[in-house]
Formats: C-alpha cells, sequence, structure tokens
C-alpha cells in the first residue's frame, strides 16, 4: 500500500513537470506546490500514534491548499481516513475534506463518492455528523446538480435513525438545504423522496432530543426560505411545539408558525374544545402572543419581534393584544388609561386623586372572566412591563410596526407608548420616542398624553430631549390649551438647558406651522398684549422671546388675520428675526409693510424662489464679464462674492449653492489676482518678495478646490471637471511662481514633467467633457500639447504663462441639490475658566460632542484634531460606533478624546477641531463613474497614512484650558 | 396509593402567620414559620403542639423552609426553634439570613420594650436560632439529606424571597411563598422552571385582582411628587423600613437623576439604612437594570436621598421625605405628618394600605379634622394622595406561574376563602387541575402516581428500542434489594435463577366453513392474510402450513365433515397480542371468494 502510495505521490510530481513545459512564467511556484500532499502524506505516515497524526493534520489545516492539489490532498486523506482506526483523526480528516472542498475553484463532485462511500462502514457517531457536515458543504457547492443533490439527500435520511443526536441533527440540517423545492421537475423515482421531505422533517417534530426537533423546525424553515411552499398541515404539529420544554424548540416553532401565517393568512382552523373557526393568522397571532409571556426570554423577544409583522390580523385581534381587563375583588375596575380618558372628555383634567377613585364599578361575572385564555389579550401590556428590556424594546418596535399600518391601532396604543416615555432603562425610552414619530401622522395626542409626554423634556439626556424635539415637530395637537403647555414646557426646557436653543426654536417653528389655528387665539397671550395698554417692549435677545416669536410667526404664515394682532415692535422684531434667523422665520406678507410685500413681485410663480433668481443672475452678470476692464471685474466679482455669502445665511436651502459658487469664484478672483501682479513684467531676480502674493494664492486656490470637491455632497461630474480644472490653473501658475523664483533649470525639469502628466491624466478622464469647455485653458494647453513635449522648461512656462492669461472663465453649472458639510462643537464649549488638571504623562479624557450635517460617510472621514499651544498637533480617529444618525443627512460624533502633555508651569489652552479627511482616490471617485479612470491614473501617486490625501478643518475651533501637572513624587 | 398530606398551621384560608406542613413520601417539612400581627395573644403564633405534644420537635420534622424576610413569613422562628425547641436545620437564602435577624430584633424591641410583654423570646435567642440557619443559593439543590432535597426559585416580591422546591424521589411540591410577576424598579419578577411538581402551593392575596399596569401608577407618583416640589411643597411619604421604600427611593432617585432636580430627599435613620447597606450587597437579586449598572455606580448608593434628621422637617423649601412606619400611627411619619398638615402646598403619599383606626386610615378615607392626643383639634389642608404598590402577583400572575411550573395539582393559601373559591374554580376550569384550600389545621391529602426508577442492562435496553419502541420491554425483575430494581432480559433472570425456561404456547382452532380441498382453504387463508396484514411477513410454507411472524397457522379438514375446515393456530406467550389479534380475524370468516 505504502509503495502504491509513494508512486502516487511521484506521480504528482511527474505531472507538474510536464506543466512547466507549457507555462514557464509559473515554473518556480509550481514546483513547490506538490510536496503540499507529498508532504502531509509522509507526514502521516510517520505518524506513529494518533495524537501525533492529528497534531500534523491540525498543522497542515492551517495552511492554505491551493485548488491543483485540493483533489490529491484530498485522495492522500481518503486513503489515510481508511486505514485509521482512532476515531479522534477520523473526524479531523473529516472537517478537513469538508474545508478542502470550500476551496476556491474547486469542484467537489469528483470526491463525492468517497465521501459517500466513507459514510458506509463509519461507526463513530461524532465522526459520521462530520462527514454528513462535509457532504452538505459539497451539496451546497453544487447547487445546480439535483442529481447529487438527491443522492445526498437520501443518504441523510437513510441516516435519520441514528441513534445519536449529532448525526440526526446533521442530518436534517442538510435536508433542510438540500432538499428539493421545485415541485413536478423530478422524475416520478425520485419525486418520491421529493414528495416526502417535508413529511420526514415533520416526523422528527417528535423527536425525543430537544436539539433534534430544533433542527427539523430548523430545516423546515430553511426549505421555506429556500422557497417550497410549506403544507398547512405542519401548522398543528408546530403548535404542538409551542408547549415544549426546551426553549430553543419554542423559539423555532414561534418562527415557523409565523411564517405558517404568512404563508396561509386566510384559512380557517377550528378552535379546539368549542365548535367555532377563525382565520389561520389570527389563531396564529393569538398563539404568539400567548408566547409573550412564556418562561424564557428568548422566546419572549423572539414573539414580541414577530407579532410586529403579522399585519394581516384582524382588527379585533389586534385591539386586545392592548386590552388586560382589570379587576378588583370580582368587579370591574378601569384602567388609569381609561379614566384618564373620561376625566379629559368629561371637561375636567388633573383633578387630585382621592382615595378609592379607582374604585371597582359593576360586578363581574364570574364564569365570563377568563383569566388565561388563549387569545391575544394584553400580550403587549406584558410585553411592555417585560423584566428585561430586550422584550420590551422588542415590544416598542413591534408596536410601531403594527401602529404604521393600522390607524385605529396607532391611536389605542398610544397611551402605551406615552407610559414607555418613563421606562428605567434609556434604550427603551428613546426607541418608544422613536417609534411615536414614526406613526405620528396617524395620532392626535390628547391633553393629559401630551402632558406626559411634554414631562420627558426635563430629561437630562439629550438624546431624549432631542428626540422628543424632533417628535414634536410632527405631533398633532387637538387644543389650544395644548399648544400652550407645549410652549410652556419648552420654554421651562430650554432655561434648564440653554444648549437646546436651536432644537427647540425648529421645534416652535414646525409646531406653529402645522397648527396656525390653534395659535390664532393665543397670540394676544403669547405676546402680552393689552387692548388699551401698551406693554414694555421684550428683550430681543431673550431666546425664550425669540422662541414664542418662531412660533407666532410660522402660524402667521398661513393665518393672515394674525398680523392685525402685532404690536407695532413685533413688526420690527419681525425684520429683525427674519434677517438674522431667516431658516427659521418665514417670509411674511405683512399689510403696510413694503420691507417684504413690495419685494414679491406677483408674477412670479410659487416655486420658483426670488432669492433663487437671484443666484441665478448675479452669475449671470458674472460670466458675462469678458468686455469688462480687469479692475471692474475684480469688483464685480468681489461684490458677487459679498452677495452670495449673505445670501448664504440668509437662505439656508441655499447656503450650500450660495458657497459654493462664491467659493469658485473666490478661486476666479484670486487667480486674476496674481495674474495681474507686476512682477511678470520685470525681470525674475529682483522680485523675490512680490511673488509671496501669487504663490499664496496658488496655495489657496488648490485649498479651495479640494473643499469644493470634497466638503459638498451633490456634486456632479460637470462640477467636477470644472474644479479639477480650476486646480490645474493652480498648478500651473505655481509652476509660473517657482519657475521665476529659482535659480537653475534642474527641479524645473521634474515640476513641468509632473505637470504635463497631470494634463495628460486631466485629458484621458475627462474626455467626454472637454468640449464643453471650448477657449478654456485646458483646450488651449491640449491644443499646444505636441509643442510643450518637446520644449525645454523655460519655454513651457512661457507658454503657460501666456494661455493662463488668455484663457476664458468657464463657467460653473450649478447641480439640483447642494450641501456643504458643517459640523458644530457642542461639547467642549470653551467658555469655561477651570483648567483641565490632570497629572502629565498621564491621560484625561475630554467629551466631544458635534453636530455634523451633510457629511457622507462620516465614519471614515471625520477626524479630530487636537493643537497643543507647542504647536503638537495630534490627529484623532472616532470609533465608528461613536457616530449616530438622528436623522438623514445628520450624525451626531458623541465620543472621547485622550489628551495628554508633558507639564506645564500654568494653564494653557488647547484648540479642538473637526476635520474632514479626503482622498481624491477613494470613496468619492469610486462612487462616481466617469471619474473612474482619473482615480486610476492617480494611483502612482503615493498615497499618504490610511488613504488620507489631505484634511479639510470643517468646525469652529473650540479652546479647552487644560494643565498638566508635573507628577508628584 | 402515596400521597402528600398537606396542614396549614396558619395563612389556610387567611393572611399571616404563614406556617404549612407538608409530608411528602415519609418526610415532613414545615414551610414558612410566621406570626400574625392581627394578635397579641397566644393566636400570633402557629400551634406548635399541633405537630407533637410532648416530644421533641427534631424527631418529627426533617426541615424548616423560610420563604423571606417579612414578619408573618419568620415572625415566630425563634419562638419556634428556642422556646418550643427544634434543633434541625432550617433554611433561607442569603439576604434572607441576612435582613431577618434585623427585623426580628426590631419586632422584639416594639413587644418587649415598647409594650412590655414578658416571657417573649430574647436577643440571644435571635442569635441562637440563626445559627441553625442554612443559607442556600438561587437553583442550587441542596440536599437535607439522603433522599430530601430543596430548591430555590427567584420570587420578585422582596429582596432574598423565593420558592423553593421540595423533592423526594419523584415527588415534588413547590411553595412560592409570596411572589410577584411583575418586576419593578428594583427587583425583576419571579420565574421557575417547568419543574411539573405534584403540588404546587401557592399564595392568593389577589385572587380576584387583575391589575393596572404599574407604569400608570409610577408615573401618577412621580407627577405628583414633582408638581409639589415644583410648586415649593414638601411631600411625606410614609412607609415601612424594607421593601416598598426601597423601590420608591430607586424610583425617585432616577427621577431625580433623570430630570436633574435639586430639591433634597431625605430618608428617615435607623433601621432603614442598615436594611440599605444589605441591598447594596445583594445586588444579584435585584433587577436587570441595577444588576448591568452596578459597575458604574450601585444604585442603592443613593446620590440624592439623604440621611433625616429631625430639624430639617422644618427648613423652608421643597423636600421629599421618606418616614417610618407606614400607617401614620405613631413616630416620625406622625410628627412630621402634624408639622406639615396645615399648609396645603404639601402632600402625604400613602404608598399602601392602611389598616382602621390609624392616622393614615382616617386622611385616606377623608376625614380633614384629626382628633389628637391631648385633644388637640389638627386639621389637615395638605393633599392627601393614595398609590398602591404592592407586590404580590395578581391573578393572572398566578396563573402564569401555574401555565410555567405545571403542576399536577395546586393548592392556595395566604388570602381570604372567598377569593380563594373563585382562583380555584378558575384554575380547575383552566388547566384541568384538582385545586385545594384548606383552613388551618384541615389536612389536605394529595394522591401522587410516583414513577419508580429501575435499573435496566444497556443491551436489553438497546435490543428492545430498537427498531421502534414497542412500548413495553419484556424482561424479568430478578429477586430485587430494596434500594433498587433492575430489569434484565428473560435469559439472564432464568440464569440467575437457575432456572430452565418454559415455554408457553396458546393453540386455538378456529373453524371455516369451506368445502374446498385442504390447500386451497390454506391458500384463501394466506392471501386473505397477506392483503390485510401488510407490515407483517406472512409466509406460505411448502409443509402447507402459513405464519404470521411467529405464529403457527395450519388447516385440517373436520374429521366429521368435509366442509368444515378447521384451522389451527399456534402462538407463544410473546406473541399474544398479534395471536388473538389473528384469531378474531379468522374467526370473522373468510371473505367470500370471487
Amino acid at each position: 500500500m505504502a509503495a502504491h502510495l509513494k508512486k502516487r505521490v511521484y506521480e504528482e510530481f511527474t505531472k507538474v513537470v510536464q506543466q512547466q513545459h507549457e507555462d514557464l512564467s509559473t515554473k518556480k511556484l509550481r514546483l513547490t506546490k506538490p510536496s503540499k500532499s507529498a508532504a502531509l502524506h509522509v507526514d502521516l505516515c510517520k505518524a506513529t500514534s494518533p495524537a501525533d497524526a492529528l497534531q500534523y493534520l491540525l498543522q497542515f489545516a492551517r495552511k492554505p491548499v491551493e485548488v491543483e492539489s485540493v483533489e490529491g490532498v484530498v485522495r492522500i486523506l481518503l486513503e489515510h481516513y481508511y486505514k485509521e482506526n482512532d476515531a479522534s483523526v477520523r473526524l479531523k480528516i473529516a472537517s478537513l475534506l469538508g474545508l478542502l472542498s470550500k476551496t476556491a475553484g474547486f469542484s467537489p463532485d469528483c470526491i463525492m463518492d468517497d465521501a459517500i462511500n466513507t459514510l458506509q462502514n463509519e461507526k463513530s457517531h461524532q465522526v459520521l455528523a462530520q462527514l454528513l457536515d462535509t457532504l452538505l458543504v459539497i451539496g451546497t457547492k453544487l447547487p445546480e446538480n439535483p442529481s447529487v443533490r438527491m443522492r445526498l439527500v437520501e443518504v441523510a435520511c437513510k441516516h435519520l435513525t441514528d441513534s445519536s443526536h449529532g448525526v440526526r441533527n446533521k442530518c436534517l440540517q442538510l435536508i433542510g438545504c438540500l432538499g428539493p423545492v421545485e415541485k413536478g421537475v423530478a422524475k416520478e423515482s425520485e419525486s418520491q423522496a421529493a414528495k416526502d421531505v417535508q413529511k420526514i422533517i415533520g416526523d422528527h417534530f417528535n423527536d425525543q432530543d430537544p436539539r433534534v426537533r430544533t433542527a427539523a423546525i430548523k430545516a423546515m424553515l430553511q426549505l421555506h426560505e429556500r422557497g417550497l411552499k410549506l403544507q398547512q398541515a405542519i401548522y398543528s404539529q408546530a403548535c404542538k411545539l409551542l408547549a415544549d420544554d426546551y426553549e430553543q424548540v419554542r423559539s423555532a416553532a414561534v418562527q415557523l408558525i409565523w411564517v405558517l401565517s404568512q404563508l396561509y393568512p386566510e384559512s380557517i382552523v377550528p378552535i379546539p374544545s368549542s365548535n367555532e373557526e377563525i382565520r389561520l393568522v389570527d389563531d396564529a397571532f393569538g398563539k404568539i402572543c400567548h408566547m409573550v409571556s412564556d418562561g424564557s426570554w428568548v422566546v419572549r423577544v423572539q414573539a414580541a419581534k414577530l407579532l410586529g409583522s403579522m399585519q394581516q390580523v384582524s382588527s379585533h385581534f389586534l385591539e386586545q393584544t392592548l386590552d388586560k381587563k382589570l379587576m378588583s375583588d370580582l368587579r370591574r375596575k378601569r384602567t388609569a388609561h381609561e379614566r384618564a380618558k373620561e376625566l379629559y372628555s368629561s371637561g375636567e383634567f388633573s383633578s387630585g386623586r382621592k382615595w378609592g377613585d379607582d374604585a371597582p364599578k359593576e360586578e363581574i361575572d364570574t364564569g365570563a372572566v377568563n383569566l388565561i385564555e388563549s387569545g391575544a389579550c394584553g400580550a403587549f401590556v406584558h410585553g411592555l412591563e417585560d423584566e428585561m428590556y430586550e422584550v420590551r424594546i422588542a415590544a416598542v418596535e413591534a408596536l410601531c410596526m403594527l401602529a404604521q399600518s393600522s390607524p385605529s391601532f396607532a391611536e389605542k396604543c398610544l397611551d402605551f407608548l406615552v407610559d414607555m416615555f418613563n421606562d428605567e432603562i434609556e434604550e427603551v425610552r428613546l426607541q418608544s420616542i422613536h417609534t411615536m414619530r414614526k406613526i405620528s401622522n396617524n395620532i392626535t395626542l390628547r391633553e393629559d398624553q401630551l402632558d406626559t409626554v411634554l414631562a420627558v423634556l426635563e430629561d437630562s439626556s439629550r438624546d431624549i430631549r432631542e428626540a422628543l424635539h424632533e417628535l414634536l415637530c410632527c405631533t398633532n395637537v387637538s387644543t389650544k390649551e395644548g399648544i400652550h403647555l407645549a410652549l410652556v414646557e419648552l420654554l421651562k426646557n430650554l432655561t434648564k438647558y440653554p444648549t437646546d436653543r436651536e432644537s427647540i426654536w425648529k421645534c416652535l417653528k414646525f409646531l406653529g406651522s402645522r397648527h396656525p389655528t390653534l395659535v390664532l387665539p393665543l397670540v394676544p397671550e403669547l405676546l402680552s398684549t393689552h387692548p388699551f395698554f401698551d406693554t414694555p417692549e421684550p428683550d430681543m435677545d431673550d431666546p425664550a422671546y425669540i422662541a414664542v416669536l418662531v412660533l407666532i410667526f410660522n402660524a402667521a404664515k398661513s393665518c393672515p388675520t394674525m398680523p392685525a394682532l402685532f404690536s407695532d415692535h413685533t413688526f420690527r422684531h419681525y425684520a429683525y428675526l427674519r434677517d438674522s434667523l431667516s431658516h427659521l422665520v418665514p417670509p411674511l406678507r405683512l399689510p403696510g409693510r413694503k420691507l417684504v410685500s413690495s419685494a414679491v413681485s406677483p408674477n412670479i410663480t410659487p416655486h420658483e424662489d426670488p432669492s433663487q433668481q437671484f443666484l441665478h443672475q448675479s452669475l449671470e452678470r458674472v460670466y458675462n464679464f469678458q468686455h469688462l476692464d480687469p479692475r471692474g471685474i475684480q469688483e464685480l466679482l468681489e461684490f458677487t462674492i459679498r452677495d452670495l455669502q449673505r445670501l448664504g445665511e440668509l437662505q439656508s436651502e441655499l447656503a450650500g449653492m450660495a458657497d459654493f459658487t462664491a467659493t469658485y469664484l473666490q478661486c476666479q478672483l484670486l487667480l486674476i489676482k496674481a495674474l495681474q501682479e507686476k512682477l511678470w513684467n520685470v525681470a525674475a531676480p529682483l522680485y523675490l518678495k512680490q511673488n509671496a502674493l501669487a504663490s499664496a494664492a496658488a496655495k489657496q486656490i488648490l485649498e479651495e478646490t479640494y473643499k469644493m470637491e470634497f466638503m459638498y455632497s451633490g456634486v456632479e461630474s460637470r462640477q467636477v471637471v470644472i474644479i479639477h480644472h480650476m486646480r490645474l490653473q493652480a498648478k500651473a501658475l505655481q509652476l509660473i511662481v517657482t519657475a521665476r523664483t529659482t535659480r537653475g533649470v534642474e527641479p524645473l525639469f521634474g515640476m513641468c514633467e509632473k505637470f504635463l502628466q497631470e494634463v495628460d491624466s486631466f485629458q484621458r478622464c475627462f474626455i467626454s467633457e472637454l468640449p464643453h469647455m471650448q477657449g478654456s485653458f485646458v483646450d488651449k494647453l491640449l491644443d499646444l500639447m505636441p509643442r510643450l513635449v518637446t520644449s525645454k522648461p523655460s519655454e513651457v512656462v512661457k507658454i503657460l504663462q501666456t494661455t493662463l492669461r488668455q484663457s476664458t472663465f468657464l463657467h460653473l453649472p450649478l447641480p439640483e441639490q447642494l450641501h456643504r458639510a458643517t459640523a458644530n462643537i457642542i461639547e467642549p464649549t470653551g467658555e469655561s475658566d477651570n483648567p483641565l488638571r490632570f497629572t502629565s504623562g498621564l491621560v484625561v479624557a475630554l467629551d466631544v460632542d458635534a453636530t455634523l450635517e451633510h457629511v457622507q460617510d462620516p465614519q471614515g472621514t471625520v477626524k479630530v484634531q487636537v493643537l497643543y499651544p507647542d504647536g503638537q498637533a495630534q490627529l484623532i480617529h472616532p470609533k465608528p460606533a461613536d457616530f449616530r444618525n438622528p436623522g438623514p443627512g445628520r450624525h451626531r460624533l458623541i465620543t472621547q478624546v485622550y489628551l495628554s502633555h508633558t507639564a506645564w508651569t500654568e494653564p494653557c489652552q488647547i484648540e479642538v477641531r473637526l476635520l474632514l479627511a479626503y482622498n481624491s482616490n477613494r470613496s468619492k471617485a469610486s462612487a462616481r463613474s466617469p471619474k473612474s479612470t482619473w482615480s486610476e491614473s492617480l494611483e502612482a501617486l503615493p498615497p499618504s497614512e490610511n488613504g488620507i490625501e489631505g484634511t479639510i478643518p470643517f468646525s469652529k475651533p473650540v479652546k479647552v484650558y487644560i494643565m498638566p501637572k508635573p507628577a508628584r513624587r | 396509593m402515596p400521597e402528600i398530606k398537606v396542614t396549614p398551621l396558619g395563612a389556610g384560608q387567611d393572611v399571616g402567620r404563614s406556617c404549612i406542613l407538608v409530608s411528602i413520601a415519609g418526610k415532613n417539612v414545615m414551610l414558612d414559620c410566621g406570626m400574625h400581627m392581627g394578635y397579641n395573644d397566644d393566636r400570633r403564633f402557629p400551634d406548635f403542639s399541633y405537630i407533637t405534644q410532648n416530644g421533641r420537635l427534631t424527631d418529627f420534622l426533617d426541615c424548616v423552609i423560610i420563604s423571606h424576610f417579612h414578619l408573618d413569613h419568620c415572625g415566630a422562628l425563634p419562638y419556634f426553634s428556642e422556646m418550643v425547641g427544634y434543633d434541625g436545620p432550617i433554611y433561607m437564602t442569603h439576604p434572607t439570613k441576612a435582613i431577618c435577624p434585623i427585623l426580628l430584633e426590631d419586632y422584639r424591641k416594639i413587644t418587649v420594650d415598647k409594650k412590655g410583654e414578658t416571657n417573649f423570646f430574647t436577643s440571644q435567642m435571635i442569635k441562637d436560632c440563626m445559627k441553625k440557619v442554612v443559607a442556600v443559593h438561587l437553583h442550587q439543590t441542596v440536599q437535607v439529606d439522603e433522599e430530601l432535597e430543596i430548591k430555590a426559585y427567584y420570587a420578585g416580591h422582596v429582596l432574598g424571597a423565593a420558592m423553593f422546591q421540595i423533592k423526594v424521589g419523584c415527588e415534588s411540591v413547590v411553595y412560592t411563598g409570596d411572589y410577584n410577576m411583575t418586576p419593578d424598579r428594583h427587583l425583576g419578577a419571579a420565574w421557575i422552571d417547568k419543574c411539573r411538581p405534584d403540588l404546587l402551593i401557592s399564595e392568593s392575596t389577589y385572587a380576584t385582582t387583575i391589575r393596572d399596569s404599574k407604569r400608570c401608577r409610577e408615573r401618577d407618583f412621580l407627577k405628583k411628587v414633582h408638581e409639589t416640589v415644583e410648586r415649593g411643597g414638601k411631600v411625606l411619604i410614609p412607609v415601612f423600613a424594607l421593601g416598598r421604600a426601597q423601590e420608591l427611593c430607586i424610583l425617585l432617585e432616577t427621577f431625580w437623576e433623570r430630570m436633574n432636580l435639586k430639591a433634597p430627599i431625605y430618608f428617615s435613620t435607623g433601621l432603614t439604612e442598615k436594611a440599605n447597606h444589605y441591598y447594596k450587597l445583594f445586588i444579584t437579586w435585584t433587577n436587570q437594570k441595577i444588576r448591568k449598572t452596578f459597575v458604574q455606580r450601585n444604585m442603592f448608593e443613593f446620590k440624592h436621598i439623604k440621611a433625616f434628621d429631625r430639624a430639617f422637617a422644618d427648613n423652608p423649601g421643597p423636600m421629599v421625605v421618606f418616614a417610618t412606619p407606614g400607617m401614620l400611627h405613631a413616630g416620625q411619619s406622625l410628627q412630621i405628618f402634624r408639622k406639615w398638615a396645615g399648609n396645603e402646598k404639601n402632600m402625604v403619599i400613602m404608598p399602601g394600605y392602611c389598616v382602621q383606626g390609624t392616622v393614615g386610615h382616617k386622611i385616606l378615607s377623608g376625614q380633614r379634622k384629626l382628633e389628637m392626643e391631648g385633644r388637640q383639634i389638627l386639621e389637615v389642608k395638605m393633599q392627601v394622595e393614595y398609590m398602591s404598590f404592592s407586590a404580590h402577583a395578581d391573578a393572572k400572575g398566578i396563573m402564569q406561574l401555574i401555565r410555567q411550573a405545571e403542576p399536577r395539582n395546586v393548592l392556595l393559601v395566604h388570602g381570604e376563602a372567598k377569593k380563594m373559591e373563585f382562583l380555584k374554580q378558575k384554575i380547575e376550569q383552566e388547566f384541568h387541575v384538582s385545586c385545594f384550600m384548606p383552613a388551618n389545621g384541615e389536612t389536605s391529602s394529595i394522591l401522587t402516581n410516583p414513577c419508580i426508577p429501575v435499573d435496566i442492562a444497556l443491551g436489553l435496553l438497546k435490543r428492545e428500542a430498537q427498531p421502534a419502541p414497542r412500548g413495553f420491554i419484556p424482561g424479568a425483575f430478578p429477586p430485587f434489594s430494596p434500594q433498587s430494581f433492575r430489569l434484565v432480559s428473560p435469559e439472564q433472570a432464568l440464569k440467575e435463577l437457575g432456572l430452565a425456561e418454559h415455554q408457553l404456547r396458546f393453540t386455538c382452532r378456529v373453524h371455516i366453513q369451506d368445502p374446498r380441498k385442504e390447500h386451497e382453504t390454506v391458500l384463501r387463508v394466506y392471501n386473505h392474510l397477506r392483503g390485510l396484514l401488510k407490515d407483517y411477513s406472512v409466509q406460505h410454507l411448502p409443509d402447507g402450513s402459513i405464519t404470521v411472524e411467529s405464529i403457527l397457522i395450519q388447516a385440517t379438514a373436520h374429521s366429521e365433515d368435509q366442509g368444515t375446515k378447521v384451522l389451527l393456530v399456534s402462538w407463544t406467550y410473546q406473541d399474544e397480542e398479534l395471536g388473538s389479534y389473528l384469531t378474531a380475524l379468522l374467526k370473522k370468516g373468510l371473505p367470500q371468494s370471487t
């Protein structure tokens, strides 16, 4: 036998040697490969004891095996398998077979027969189970071969009677994964097994081992996932499994029941012990509800989650889940919710509670009380009161999903959701607030509910408060008292947590615009106007007063009668706020005020915003400046830039657009200014100093172009071309300046070459855009390209200079939507006078809390920078988990920054700021198809660490006072 | 039939003085040993003379189990063990063991020092008694002796409250003590596995009540307190030192934390501080939230709640004070109440039930003018609120526990007879198990059907379990030792006993009217049987007989009447079932041949 094997190994050697001739380039690599199987064989033959052999196998398993040698290795392993007496070694071999057949590119059908053969004589249950696992791997590798699968399934069926649970488990798993799903495809003889797959699995629902029962259910679910329509007959079997002793079984059974309820929602099933019949989905719903009070929390979570997705259930069943018939001493009692509702509808609110207020009313018929009904009664009441917060969260999620599909249910579950606002775990509170927001278009809050909701505004967690503001933004309130209450509570919130200012104003803006009619009667009171007396003018800088005004002005937008109630100073304040907080205060049509009303000409269609028009007009003007004198151009640019920046401040929705164009114009302005410099007319060496402006301009343009490319979301390829073009111009400028200021030609060679390369790659990348760039710098440059390549650097520079001067200003097309990435550091506030003291050499953790807007992929791009007074800078990469996503386009960074330094003599300030890291080869480049070639060409450039090419600071720096003390000895 | 006997000495159709005797498989166990709040004479303790008149209790009881530290469950313990005399083991959980002596000492002080009773147990007796206590962990199986084992399950209710499973052989009883199925701010919910005891002894305090969600109560409570504090008023919450007080503290503490409130909260000193200390220690017995967060901060290390000093009551500004006792009948809570009652800004919140005659009961029933000692009239202007925070399972909770444990019988204690009646009926109706509710001193006997473990040879089991278990195993019990039964194969039994095997065969003659020849008849019978018995191997042997498995059928012509054929059916004792089935089948006759 050994001799035979050796021969085999040598055969492999010779086979490979033959390949050498075919493919010379891979010769060396190939030579070492066959030794893999050979070495394994030698090792296994050398092994004196099973322990040794096992060691060899373990070592072997750590190394990867190439596709070509897999089969050889498998053969060797199988040879050894038959000889081996020790079960553990056989087990390892079996698992290796599975691993090897997973090798990509290897088709395992050649070893299938052998694998099946090994099953025949195997006695050890563990090895059997492992072999079946291997077969499963082989089977999944051959998805398009039904006959192989058929065979494997038959093998599995044969071993289903094995006495070991492990083997039965694997068999079921195999049947689940490979069992035939299609009907009628198989031939008559095969369809026997095909038909029975469900029955075979179903028979094991009653297996004596819970693990096998679980495996059976899982296999059934697997079949369902693979597209087999499960038979309805399984339902009753599955229902029995719900009472199983083991939680895994119950958990899987709940899933199975859910699947069946989705498959046959409308079938009718009888209710045991009565003659009635109900829809299957209702019955299943009831059963799953029952599982919400299961003994195991895993099952409870499972059940609560699944409830959410059962939307076909009838409404009276659904509503029962919120009903828990209260009683006391056999008399019916009303729930606190009902009492609250009654108090509200009777017109009285918030009465002091008397003892016995909840005294039970009517007698209950003892026979009618069903204490532990099979129905859905109170499932959510139980779920929401559960001990484990996982269950409570699952229940809240389920409530949310069901309420979204059923408005009447939404109305009913409101009370319970509101109750969850007082949960002891913050996650649950947050989740329920979010849920409420999601269903808010279906509901109107009653006053007492609003009261409870608003009470949470005092929560010390910022997350909770912000979520709640978000909720209030889209809540419907039913009465004017409600609005008043909300306002009062929000103002209270404002005084307690002044940092919430923005969020509260925003909240009031929506509250006002949603309920104009409810705000109207409150206006005199809110503005404290008096019919006869003049009241003192309120302080304009008071955030609370601003909050009130925001509410009123937004309500006034759709309520033309309201401005009549304003007093004089209100109008003045309006003008001021419209100017300073334009994103919160809408334009109003005020009578007798030409301020606004005259500006709006009637012929403008409503969706064409005047400010948008303004933007376009001013751009038009700029693009037509060609005929102006240089001085005029500069002035025009300066004014336009100023206008645009102002516009951006006023109109939040146009801010991105305005900033973007302003930046672009700024670049152009810089370029023009640089080219106007006198230095160009003078001999180079004389004006070393003056060129500072030109080179600074070039540098700034470069920076600005990076900002334009990476800080704005919504930039399209049309803009990218222009941006890159501008960058090219800046680089040309840089080259010219360098050429004029440096002596000697040596360094210029390299620079010129690099520049020409860039021009070349620009051309390749944006070839499709070039026709639009008539008369531009690059257009002219490309015409001169043949000349440039051959000429000397000094000539190149000369050509560049003239082209740069003659080139036209490119028109920057504007995209539909453009948003500028912004960041605002909320914490640290930078106002503290108390230095953060810590021992030098140790670290101190600084909490950083910032909001980010319109940042794509913040996890990858946003960094925190810490600048120490000695100029040392530290770049910190926050963890991905530190970013939260409270809404579309918005992110919140809550992280800790570790500071450390050597000892200082006195406290000093450090600067903390956020940076946006960019990399032109990455993210954006790959996202946009026209640029992909561009990125490839850039690959030649050595990327800096972690693929960060550079960073753009995009938040205001915050100063933190720190003081590292010397360590005490 | 073996039976389990249960006799409540207290708490049978009654609340208070819990003490239940259980005899199970020859073992006697006493569950709880409490006192009655309502009595001051001999009736306050259970009547231990029921157990034995003159012998030592130790000889009659195998162990005593205490479910939790409330006095109505452990108040009589020193009296029982030291004065009546019991030296056997007493089992309780660790927190119960820690807190129990504090309460007993407090109880002793009130009775002896305040009321001046004599012939009561002493501090030393409490100490001696506690020395007999064996502490158990949750889910730890404790072997009391060789056969009797007990196991504790979590019960909620108060810190350290446990349900106990008592098991002898395969008979078992579960005693719930007091339990709570809904979690609260500091404790989790009771939980038990599907242990399928023969008997579940459950409390039934709220047998006829289904309670509202706890969230509403909590919210109400917090809102009331918050509003009063915001108005600048003072809130008085009279509590008993242990249990609900901690829950309310946690509730207020977290609320203060969440809402960033600054008003001080005070807690009257003494007993409570010691108790809080234990709450801090036994974190594993609390709910999920406290267990999860204690690494950062132990929730019982209150940040906002400080110790109360008598002088603080006169401080201006808002404050919240927890003061003992809970019914406003004496002590600190009453003093503070008198000080604050005159101001309508203040509020008193009664978190529990008040006994008739106490100040608490009077103000709750709406009395606004109270006559205090010395004929003083106290006018109550402050707001009076009632909030029920009770930690017993309601009817639904009891049913839920029964569903979880799946007992074969249920026995109700610790509740009023009338209410029990209702629950009993419900239990019988829903679960189809019998339910008992004995009164004090009355014995209920529950028949059990214990299984007897038998040792079986592995070879025999495998042989018989494969291919399909037939439901019975042919085997034999050789002469057995009293400890265990052994089931061996018949062959081995014969060998062990030194006997020869006898074969027992049944034969039966069946007459069939068939004029045809014998072999034709045989063939007909053969075809008939083959058609019917598809699962069995039916063979036609060359000698003219038929075998069905091992049953032999032969046909002969009747000696007198050739038209009648006699079928001789013969089978061994082992095939009795199939044999008699075949005979019955053949007796019906053959189908008319076509």
